[in-house]
């Protein structure tokens, strides 16, 4: 990923990479602003990264005080109403924005990273490295993702810090698999072939010439991974499986509302729009990008 | 083979958990002396690979061990009662998905750019974006809580009436199978876009076939070759909603069982829970592997 962005010192790569990238993102940049979806996913995203930052000071109200009238509906003071305990549900909201953005891209990062180094190892190499990784990478293939995380948290107990492993762990073989796929296809390359034939050493074949030009479809998948590692938090949250219950997340806010819902139907609409909301805008735009990056759509559906 | 590692991994992961379940069991004992002798009793005193030869010679007959709680019922009970549920929802929710998508897909694609079309891609991105057990409470609040037209929780066996036990099943069912129709209705768009372009559409329009047996006869059967191929992810989701939707509509499906396994820490029905889990799933991937080479007599196992 890195690698994308500091092209601009290279001067010996084979093209001059650095116009290319940043005519590209201009490109990006129109795409966007054309695309209705795009730019709405876009605005939204903003809005909830905002929020997310800034919890502490958006937050009207502490989202542990308990202080106020229980079950209140939706009011001026309370904007979406206050939960079985009292509750300001606006500020615990706002205040759940982070676990699920923390989460959200740290897993992705992590599986990103990782996946793309096995697939980069099994694709280059071949030979036992290839065999093994792809055992693994078939192992994890036997369970459903989701289903690998809620194991995986079993294994490691719940948490902040389990439950990125575990999210993370569920992801890795997505990644592994693409970037593999990337790789074998790269290294039939002429560029490659004449890196080799110049003496390059493996590590800046893969660094210089593979990895660059593996990373449309990897940068599409990341998007879509985001949204449903989010989903895939919320899910877990929900269940019992997430954070500790002194931290206000978005699926563990559902789980707690879910009870009153009968009565207190805000408890159970707002924090669910709110996931949906910022899955959805991670959807435009991972769709958007797809268009723009040209990728086929069937490989990145999970 | 596959069935053996999954079976190996599936033991080992969870017996590397720091936790002992033995602990979560005693806790309000507090007798170090008790623990030791339920220890003996349960084999857990003995070495690790004793006590995994011992649970694959039981497993191949069958035999997942006890639930470590209460009147220790065998897993292998709690699995057989629970499967009937889950297949009952998964299969309903197939089933609405199914519906809803092929005729979403190919009008939409057959009226690309629409407003149908636009709507229909829309009603898909928001399938996708939102939480399972959100649209579950949804659908909870509006027909069971305040129209009161079907119940909210629960299941009744099909041989107590096929109403009653459709009745429990509906809500779950279309919760669990939203997102499972988006990403069909979206693969059935794209694959159609790319169907109606071709040349043997062309003769059939050509030949003056009526519009109906081309979309039917020629156009849609061709056009799920490549949706078939994203079965196996789309089944992946389906059984993560499912895991999640059972929780939410307190059917004691295997999500529930297996949730309420890591609750309680009870591991053998962890194990067992895990272990069907993932067995389903391997044979729907091989079932949609074979049903491939069913629609499209080009592909030939080697």
């Amino acid at each position: 990923m890195q690698l994308a962005t500091d092209d601009a010192s290279r001067v010996d790569s084979p093209e001059d990479v650095s116009l290319l990238r940043r005519s590209r993102w201009t490109d990006w940049w129109l795409t966007v602003m054309h695309d209705k979806k795009a730019l709405a996913g876009l605005v939204i995203l903003a809005v909830f990264v905002f929020m997310g930052l800034f919890a502490p000071l958006i937050a009207p109200y502490d989202p542990n005080d308990m202080e106020y009238e229980m079950l209140a509906p939706p009011s001026r003071s309370h904007l979406l109403g206050t939960d079985d305990l009292g509750r300001d549900l606006l500020s615990r909201i706002i205040h759940g924005t982070r676990i699920s953005f923390f989460i959200g891209f740290t897993t992705v990062a992590l599986a990103l990273v990782s996946g793309v180094f096995l697939g980069l190892t099994a694709g280059y190499y071949g030979g036992w490295r290839d065999h093994l990784i792809m055992r693994y990478i078939d192992l994890q293939w036997a369970f459903p993702n989701f289903i690998i995380a809620v194991y995986m948290v079993a294994v490691f107990g719940t948490g902040i810090f389990n439950l990125t492993i575990a999210i993370s762990l569920a992801y890795v073989d997505d990644f592994a698999r693409l970037a593999r796929g990337m790789v074998l296809t790269i290294k039939q390359e002429p560029y490659v072939m004449a890196a080799r034939a110049m003496g390059a050493s493996n590590t800046r074949i893969m660094g210089t010439y593979v990895l660059p030009n593996a990373t449309a479809p990897l940068i599409v998948q990341a998007t879509v991974s985001v949204s449903y590692a989010i989903l895939a938090e919320a899910a877990l949250s929900f269940l019992g499986l997430g954070v500790e219950s002194t931290t206000p997340t978005w699926g563990l806010i559902l789980a707690e509302g879910r009870s009153f819902i009968s009565r207190a139907w805000w408890v159970g609409v707002f924090p669910g729009l709110a996931i949906m909301l910022t899955v959805l805008s991670i959807n435009f735009l991972g769709d958007a990008l797809r268009d723009f990056m040209d990728v086929r759509e069937t490989q990145d559906l999970m | 083979m596959v069935t053996w590692i999954v079976a190996t991994l599936v033991f080992f992961m969870l017996r590397a958990v720091p936790g002992d379940p033995l602990v979560a069991m005693l806790f309000d004992v507090g007798d170090p002396a008790a623990a030791e002798e339920l220890r003996q009793k349960y084999g857990l005193d003995r070495p690790l690979f004793i006590q995994y030869v011992k649970w694959c010679g039981l497993l191949l007959q069958g035999d997942m061990g006890r639930s470590i709680y209460g009147s220790r019922v065998p897993v292998s009970t709690i699995i057989i009662e629970a499967l009937p549920r889950t297949i009952s929802l998964a299969l309903l929710a197939f089933a609405i998905a199914i519906g809803i998508a092929i005729p979403a897909g190919i009008i939409a694609a057959l009226r690309k750019n629409s407003f149908l079309d636009h709507a229909t891609t829309l009603l898909a991105f928001l399938g996708l974006s939102m939480p399972d057990f959100w649209l579950a409470i949804m659908l909870i609040i509006v027909f069971a809580a305040n129209l009161h037209w079907l119940p909210a929780i629960g299941y009744v066996p099909i041989s107590q009436g096929v109403w009653p036990w459709l009745k429990h099943l509906i809500l779950p069912a279309i919760a669990a199978g939203t997102a499972f129709s988006a990403i069909i209705a979206r693969m059935i768009r794209s694959s159609m876009l790319e169907v109606i372009k071709t040349d043997y559409i062309q003769v059939a329009r050509a030949k003056g076939l009526r519009k109906n047996t081309i979309t039917l006869v020629h156009a849609l059967p061709n056009a799920l070759i490549p949706v078939i191929t994203v079965m196996g992810i789309a089944f992946a989701l389906l059984m993560a909603t499912t895991v999640v939707i059972e929780n939410v509509f307190s059917i004691k499906g295997l999500g529930r069982v297996l949730i309420q396994g890591i609750l309680n820490r009870d591991y053998p029905v962890v194990q067992g829970a895990i272990l069907v889990v993932s067995m389903i799933f391997i044979f729907i991937n091989l079932l949609v592997d074979i049903l491939y080479t069913v629609i499209d007599p080009r592909i030939r196992f080697e």
